[in-house]
């Protein structure tokens, strides 16, 4: 090897010294971390809670208290950790009585500049979504988020079908976003014109999660109607 | 009086062309458009007009002033500016955003630069992708053209007060009670809803009450005209409108239903307008005979692949933008071979030193020396 | 002891004008470009860069005779690293609106050049209490830097100041000032202003010089 001539300088630190300095900062600033993190984890955790409780509460707005559910191929269990790889994670809303008041999901479609993500509410008693609620995304101000102030848009969502099939295996009829003012079907979504990307990436957020979701808990409606 | 002598570098022999001549010329041949565009919308046209190009000299006096720019109002060309991005801008368009739209075009399109001829992206389009990008519903909100009354009475959006939303104009539209009136321009109605408009209306801008810029027709007999006193290279229109309508076309026998006609892609939106005034600014475009080609086959394309394949219904702004910041480029790659150099030869450039040591040998007519001959001298 | 006043008042300063990392240096410029589109979001990314910088630079100065050179970046990284871990979790316990509006950038703040260059060009060097004296002063200027751009963005962007509405219902916002060409614009503008503002100070200095000359 051919390297530049070191200018002369202190002697090279021996590796013990060197081992033993990074491990005593490591250590320092392990205990530091392991610190704040206990510190901190009740109200992170408190925090989450909250949050989680006031989406799904703004979505239906009758629930009082939240039940956490995954919805897996064989059936719905109690939500625990993490979401496991195949599992549908969604929130069921009870009201003062401890009825089903509704079930809240997440979908998600690709929208004007990133994927929306929101949060909807669909009640089992008329099979319908009544409300939806925006988790993340990056529309353009004054044109995308137009779907959370329009009152043409949001009347779409009183009552907007999305009932079940006969053998309970998809949608009867997809939810689809139609043209501004071409509605003529309780399963379409009225489009904000001006704002058509951004109300159909609602629209197919909505369709494609309750396509997965809806027939996976079709038949444990029951179970879910059990307060936990 | 006493004779002068003065002692400067060639060029003697100059043309009566000075960039106020040209500038003013331009500026001619856009007051029929502009006159037609008042006939269109009105006062308030008029108003945008006089406000944009107003906030234009006023930006441009300004920064002449602070120092360290080329160029002043005298030379017609921040008039230019003013005109064009009034004329692409809604005709509603609040006057306090035409303002910004104004200074900003001069500001950050031109002064930032260093003034006339430096800059690199065109100044009005520059102010307009600016509004585009800060107001992007007001400058979606088109009018009809050709309202009763539209010379007595401003369109309600354009005197919104300073910082304040404009009011909507549906209100207002609809309760002038006419028939068959679209408030979208034919662009976004293509886009949105699928609606095709017919061919001589938007030739002429005449027919109904579109909501569209002066007529495509009396755009391109100015440009005509400027094009025959050589005031802008004739190739940049050409390869712009002729990119556009061979990709609209191919586009359209692929699919007709959901690409638009080649003659609607031409006369539609600001193509024309852009192809003639904006794409041939002289500062922003290449000068290379082959490269205005390129340059401009460049902007018609990016115009449809815009308009077909994103979420906007125009596109001509942001190829024009696009294809300011590739012309230097454009120019590197298609300079010229000097006269002597076979088309084959690689060389791109003139290899000769221009010393004056080497220009004064020629021009006295003194025996160049032969290779090889050049030593050390000596002295003796 | 008033000497000393003086030297750490210069210390303090040097981040927040002759150095100001973001203004003068450059420096960060990644969190100060993303997060600055509210006064709030601003701030606290002011606040919490400038906790992991005091906190790191006096970590680095109490530990610079034992770290070897050898490895002194490395523990730099390290220490920095935990200082923002602290900081995220802090931010989570706080507020998770404000953690979510932050974003990724939280994380980032470990490798905002401004710290590491701080530890290494500054804390190495010198006893704790100057490093931190210097440290805050940077994390001061670098805050103050981060509001000039989340003020002006969140005005025009949004009407409001802090969340507090300025000009009514109906001002009408620039939408680009909130999406990241505002961000650049903003910015170009601040340094604009300062360069514009150094050269009149300069300016000002050098007439009297020169008309001395004259006389």
């Amino acid at each position: 090897m051919n390297a530049p001539a070191t200018p002369p300088s202190a002697p090279a630190t021996p590796t013990v010294p060197m081992i033993r300095t990074l491990g005593l900062v490591a250590a320092l600033c392990g205990l530091i971390i392991v610190g704040a993190y206990q510190g901190s984890l009740s109200a992170v955790q408190e925090n989450k809670r909250i949050a989680l409780e006031r989406a799904v509460f703004k979505v239906l707005p009758t629930a009082k208290s939240i039940g956490e559910y995954f919805a897996t191929g064989n059936g719905v269990t109690v939500a625990s950790g993490e979401t496991p790889a195949g599992a549908i994670r969604f929130y069921a809303g009870y009201d003062e009585k401890g009825q089903l008041a509704g079930i809240a999901a997440e979908g998600a479609a690709k929208g004007y500049s990133d994927f929306v993500r929101i949060l909807f509410a669909w009640v089992p008693d008329c099979q319908c979504v009544t409300g939806f609620g925006l988790v993340a995304s990056r529309e353009t101000p004054g044109i995308g988020d137009k779907i959370l102030v329009d009152k043409d848009f949001l009347a779409n969502f009183k009552a907007l079908e999305v009932r079940l099939n006969e053998d309970m295996s998809a949608l009867a009829n997809e939810v689809k976003t139609v043209k501004h003012g071409t509605k003529t079907a309780p399963w379409q979504i009225d489009a904000i014109s001006g704002a058509t990307i951004t109300s159909r990436a609602v629209g197919k957020g909505i369709n494609d999660a309750s396509q997965a979701l809806l027939p996976r808990i079709a038949g444990h409606l029951d179970f879910i109607r059990n307060k936990p | 009086m006493s004779a002068r002598i003065e002692l400067r570098t060639a060029p003697h022999v100059k043309s009566p062309r000075t960039v106020e001549t040209i500038m003013r010329t331009v500026v001619l041949s856009l007051l029929p458009i502009c006159l037609f565009f008042i006939y269109q919308y009105g006062i308030s046209a008029a108003a945008s007009i006089l406000v944009v190009t107003g906030a234009c000299l006023v930006a441009e006096r300004a920064s002449t002033r602070a120092g360290g720019q080329s160029g002043d109002i005298g030379d017609w060309s921040a008039t230019i500016t003013g005109l064009l991005l009034a004329l692409s801008l809604p005709p509603g368009f609040p006057l306090w955003m035409g303002a910004i739209a104004g200074l900003v075009a001069i500001f950050l399109g031109k002064s930032i630069f260093g003034g006339l001829g430096r800059n690199v992206f065109n100044p009005a389009l520059v102010g307009r992708a600016f509004v585009q990008a800060a107001f992007p519903t007001a400058i979606a909100s088109y009018t009809p053209s050709f309202l009763p009354g539209r010379f007595g009475e401003f369109i309600p959006s354009s005197l919104a007060l300073p910082f304040m939303q404009p009011p909507a104009t549906d209100a207002w539209v609809k309760a002038m009670q006419i028939d068959a009136i679209a408030s979208a321009t034919p662009l976004s109605q293509f886009k949105f809803e699928g609606v095709v408009a017919g061919f001589d209306q938007l030739l002429t801008s005449l027919g109904g009450h579109l909501a569209v810029g002066p007529s495509p027709l009396l755009i391109l007999a100015c440009g005509l005209f400027l094009a025959y006193r050589r005031y802008l290279d004739w190739r940049i229109p050409v390869a712009v409108l002729g990119s556009a309508v061979v990709l609209g076309w191919a586009l359209h026998a692929f699919d007709p239903v959901r690409f638009a006609d080649p003659g609607f892609v031409l006369l539609s939106g600001g193509l024309m307008l852009g192809a003639i005034y904006m794409a041939t600014d002289m500062a922003t475009s290449p000068v290379t005979p082959k490269g205005a080609l390129l340059y401009g086959a460049l902007i018609g394309v990016l115009t449809v692949v815009i308009r077909d394949f994103s979420g906007l219904p125009e596109g001509v702004m942001y190829a024009i933008l696009i294809a300011n910041a590739a012309a230097p480029l454009i120019e590197r790659v298609t300079q010229p071979t000097p006269f002597g150099r076979g088309p084959s030869s690689k060389v791109r450039r003139a290899t000769y030193p221009l010393t004056p040591s080497y220009i004064s040998r020629e021009e006295h007519h003194a025996v160049v020396p032969e290779k090889g001959s050049f030593k050390p001298k000596v002295n003796q | 002891m008033s000497l000393d006043k003086a030297k750490n008042l210069d210390e303090f300063m040097e981040g927040i004008w002759r150095q100001n990392p973001v203004f003068v240096m450059a420096l960060g410029m990644c969190p100060t470009l993303a997060v600055t589109v509210s006064a709030i979001n601003a701030l606290s990314m002011g606040v919490a860069t400038t906790f992991v910088l005091v906190c790191s630079c006096l970590l680095v100065s109490l530990l610079r005779k034992v770290v070897p050179k050898e490895v002194r970046i490395a523990t730099y990284i390290v220490i920095i690293a935990t200082f923002v871990t602290v900081v995220d979790y802090a931010i989570q316990a706080i507020s998770l609106t404000l953690y979510e509006a932050l974003g990724a950038f939280i994380q980032l703040i470990v490798v905002n050049c401004v710290i590491l260059g701080r530890a290494e060009a500054h804390s190495s060097k010198v006893p704790p209490l100057p490093a931190m004296i210097n440290a805050a002063g940077m994390g001061v200027g670098f805050t103050i830097g981060l509001l000039a751009l989340g003020t002006v963005r969140e005005i025009f962007g949004n009407g409001t100041l802090f969340g507090i509405s300025l000009f009514g219902e109906s001002f009408q916002p620039w939408v680009i000032m909130v999406l990241p060409p505002g961000g650049f614009f903003v910015l170009g503008g601040w340094l604009m202003f300062f360069a514009w503002w150094a050269k009149r100070k300069e300016g000002s200095k050098a007439v009297p010089a020169e008309g001395h000359q004259h006389a």
